[in-house]
């Protein structure tokens, strides 16, 4: 890879920068859906006086796992009550969820969708004809029992613009990178700000704050991608977000959770489209090569898994689990049946439905991954006629879409038993730090909707903390400067030993992000379950994927960076490997597999209710700076059938 | 599929004080090589093909080239954004073509109020649940 140029490089950049320090009341870090809800409910509740920044590492109108677009809403609740929800989450999740949190997200979702309406966001009505709002009384148009359609393509840009007006330009801060938290001098185990630098200028934030709402979304590029080339690129999650949320709030001290968990979505190969809309609105299935169904033909590996099995929809890692068991009798490669679900649907659809089926079927792509329509059109696919290829991807790590990964929060006051509550609602447990959507361990399927109803949470419960606390003021006692040449230290490396050799991707004295970043990738994969080895793994594996990781973490401090881009991606691929290593010690520490088909422990294959049915939490020790794992009960809170 | 800059469309954004593909690559991806005034796609293995460049470019200077590691060459998807809809044309490798077109907002670009029909003070309590403009709305509570 040649140097880059137009990014500031570590020249120029060590040789001007500065340091501007901002003192603010609350700090919200990522401006995503978690982000942009929280900019919009917290001014409600903060007084005049009060101070908000956001802090985002790129433009909010085009950020995050939303930046795209969406098309669908993923979680709106309309006839169904929030223990229907409580049900459906905890069944897909293999029964291990926080379930005071699920059930809050399911109360607040609906009004949260009626005000996207009213932000201007195109929602699909069951009555085509029908231009009344949500509110006026209009059904929207369902794509399954959860989702909703919509014309999603400014979705992100209209919730920004909100944000963008709640705040106020000159509270928002962009292109700004967080690497670190900061805590209190003088009140242990209390957040006081957080560090970052600017991607466009020399120059180092350093931010006070009475309380930090962190929020920088799931991780994607732990594991190998399956594409190896250009396709990299392309993964299903979105590329840009790289564990920073949970990097960060661990190294603060947060509690973690469920890190063990993972989703390995099954979508079209290579381009990583949609298949949701297939299977509940176009009524598709899944077919090996033989064109078997199976979910039929292997449907009796369910009752190994029950009661998760044996739902009327199965818990997503099982619909995997028998796919890839059917892969390894040889059956594979496996195909979205479009060209069967195209017949039936024309056969049975009202004539004016007909006519926007194919707009809807290739809007799905359009609106939130324009690349499987790339796919689409350069192999000649018409779904009518050729059906298209699946396959689970690599893993990824998320707390609202189909995983449940994330900090340990404290629920609402009003529902939550006393062992999950402490004091203000979506709280980790460092005190001030609060997080939402993919932050949130252990309350997967909250998707954008969900996200955006616990930025609103957190918001107000931070505004309820920084009042609660008149007296406080943050204290950072590090030297400023000893701060900056943390955040730039991937710059002075490079600076010293550059000339060193006359190629500088080629140096014995430093690693390259994009070295350090395929180093993490080989050693997940094959040793913690990636795709190579059909995501499984052994306790012997994973002590030798961890011995191989700590060597790599070793290096993170010979991490170089000859620009700011370089720094940033520095950043990113060591707050990766944080999350790398919670993973894997989360996945050895649970000795059962609870998620087959998203992986398998080979030494424990079998579902143990009697001794795992908990959740398995972490912490930083400071001391040996390794994560600290014991369990922490399940408590039951909407009986299940 | 990465983005590409076509050399001959692209200005430079010139007379502006920022290039728009810069400003808006949720990546970090669009620079501006100042020797020749053109932009470029720094690392275009780490391209999510997301079109937001694409959609910006005042110029249409920017499209995408399915990524050659699994796609064959010859096809194109193009979107024109205009300020309430949008329009793809998806060019086939056998030369078929397909256009589509999709609402994507409902409220004037800039236009959203976002507190709209909620009363300037807010008469909720801090203590409770409730978010600001659930004001009266009972929260429900899991059946035991
Ligand atoms: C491919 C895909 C498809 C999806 N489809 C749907 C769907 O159809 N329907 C649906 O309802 N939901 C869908 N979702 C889920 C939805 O997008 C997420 O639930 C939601 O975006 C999570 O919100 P968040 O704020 O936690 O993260 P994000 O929205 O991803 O926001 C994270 C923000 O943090 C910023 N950031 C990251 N690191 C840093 C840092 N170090 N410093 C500063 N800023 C940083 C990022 O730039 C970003 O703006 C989908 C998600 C994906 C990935
Ligand atoms: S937005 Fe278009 S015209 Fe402007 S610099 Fe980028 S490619 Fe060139
Ligand atoms: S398509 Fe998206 S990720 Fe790729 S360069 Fe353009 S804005 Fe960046």
């Amino acid at each position: 890879m040649a140097e880059m140029k137009g990014s500031m490089t570590s020249t120029e950049v060590l040789n001007n920068y500065t340091i501007e320090e901002i003192s603010t009341d609350v700090l919200i870090v990522g401006g995503g859906m978690v982000g942009c809800g929280a900019a919009f409910e917290i001014k409600k509740w903060a007084p005049k006086d009060m101070k908000i920044t956001l802090i985002e590492k790129a433009a909010i109108e085009r950020s995050g796992a939303v930046a795209m677009g969406l098309s669908a809403i993923n979680t709106y609740l309309g006839d169904n009550t929030p223990e229907d929800y409580v049900k459906h989450v905890a069944n897909d999740l293999m029964g291990i969820v926080r379930e005071d949190l699920i059930y809050d997200t399911g109360r607040h979702v609906d009004s949260t969708v009626r005000l996207f309406e009213k932000f201007g966001l195109p929602i699909f009505k069951e009555d085509e004809d029908d231009t009344r709002t949500i509110e006026e009384g209009a059904k929207p148009l369902r794509a399954g029992r959860w989702q909703i359609m919509i014309h999603g393509e400014s979705y992100k840009v209209l919730v920004a613009e909100a944000a963008r007006k709640a705040l106020g330009e000159e509270n928002i801060k962009e292109r700004v990178f967080i690497t670190e938290l900061l805590m209190d001098e003088k009140h242990e185990n209390r957040v006081a700000g957080a560090i970052g630098f600017s991607l466009r200028e020399a120059k180092i934030y350093i931010i006070k704050a009475k309380a930090v709402i962190m929020a920088c979304g799931g991780t994607v590029n732990v594991f190998r991608p399956r594409s190896q080339a250009e396709g990299m690129g392309r993964t299903w999650y979105a590329i840009w977000n790289a564990g920073s949320t949970y990097a960060m709030g661990y190294q603060a001290g947060a509690e973690m959770t469920t890190m063990e968990n993972r989703f390995v979505p099954n979508r079209f190969k290579d381009g990583y489209g949609p298949v949701g809309a297939w299977f509940t609105l176009f009524k598709s299935r899944v077919i090996n090569a033989k064109g078997e169904d199976y979910m039929q033909k292997w449907g009796h590996m369910l009752q190994d898994y029950a009661p998760y099995g044996l739902a009327k929809v199965p818990a997503t890692c099982l619909w995997n689990h028998v796919m890839l068991k059917d892969w390894m009798e040889g059956n594979g490669p496996f195909y979205m049946n479009t060209s069967g679900a195209m017949k039936t649907l024309f056969e049975t659809l009202p004539e004016k439905r007909k006519k926007s089926l194919e707009a809807d079927a290739w809007e799905d792509f359009l609106d939130m991954t324009v690349a499987q329509a790339g796919l689409w059109a350069s192999m000649d696919i018409d779904p009518g006629e050729t059906n298209s290829e699946v396959m689970p991807t690599e893993p990824y790590f998320l707390g609202s879409h189909s995983g449940a990964c994330g900090m340990w929060v404290s629920g609402p006051e009003d529902l939550a038993p006393k062992e999950y509550q402490w004091g203000y609602n979506r709280m980790t447990t460092v005190n001030g730090l609060f997080t939402g959507g993919d932050g949130v361990g252990a309350s997967g399927h909250k998707f954008s909707s969900g996200s955006y109803v616990e930025g609103r949470i957190a918001a107000k419960s931070a505004v309820r903390f920084v009042l609660d606390d008149p007296g406080f003021t943050p204290t950072v006692h590090t030297d400023n400067k000893v701060l900056a040449e943390k955040v730039y230290g991937p710059m002075i490396t490079f600076e010293k030993f550059k000339d060193y050799s006359t190629e500088s991707n080629v140096n014995p004295n430093y690693i390259k992000p994009r070295l350090y970043l395929f180093r993490l990738n080989k050693l997940m994969d094959e040793y913690v379950a990636g795709t190579s080895t059909f995501y499984r793994t052994s306790e012997a594996s994973l002590l030798r994927g961890l011995d191989l990781l700590n060597r790599l973490k070793d290096d993170a401090s010979k991490l170089a960076a000859a620009n700011l881009h370089e720094l940033m991606r520095a950043w990113e691929n060591y707050h990766r490997s944080i999350v790398g290593e919670l993973h894997l010690r989360h996945v050895l520490f649970r000795e059962e597999t609870r998620y087959p088909g998203f992986y398998y422990r080979t030494d424990h294959p079998k579902l143990d209710e009697q001794n795992w049915k908990v959740f398995v939490n972490s912490k930083l020790n400071k001391t040996t700076g390794q994560p600290d794992l014991f369990k922490k009960p399940y408590i039951e809170i909407v009986p299940k059938n | 599929m990465p983005s590409f800059v076509i050399t001959e469309k692209c200005d430079g954004c010139k007379g502006r004080d920022k290039t728009a593909c810069q400003y808006i690559c949720p990546n970090d991806l669009m620079v501006l090589n100042k020797d020749i005034m053109k932009a470029y796609n720094q690392e275009p293995d780490q391209c999510w093909e997301c079109y937001s460049c694409v959609k910006i470019c005042p110029q249409s200077a920017i499209e995408v080239r399915a990524y050659q590691d699994f796609a064959p060459l010859g096809a194109s998807v193009i979107p024109m954004r205009g300020s309430d809809s949008i329009m793809w044309t998806v060019k086939f490798r056998n030369g078929k073509i397909k256009r589509f077109k999709f609402p994507i907002r409902t409220t004037p670009e800039g236009g959203i109020d976002p507190y709209q029909g909620i009363a300037e003070i807010n008469q909720g309590s801090l203590k409770d649940e409730r978010l600001f403009d659930e004001l009266g709305v009972e929260l429900t509570a899991p059946k035991k």
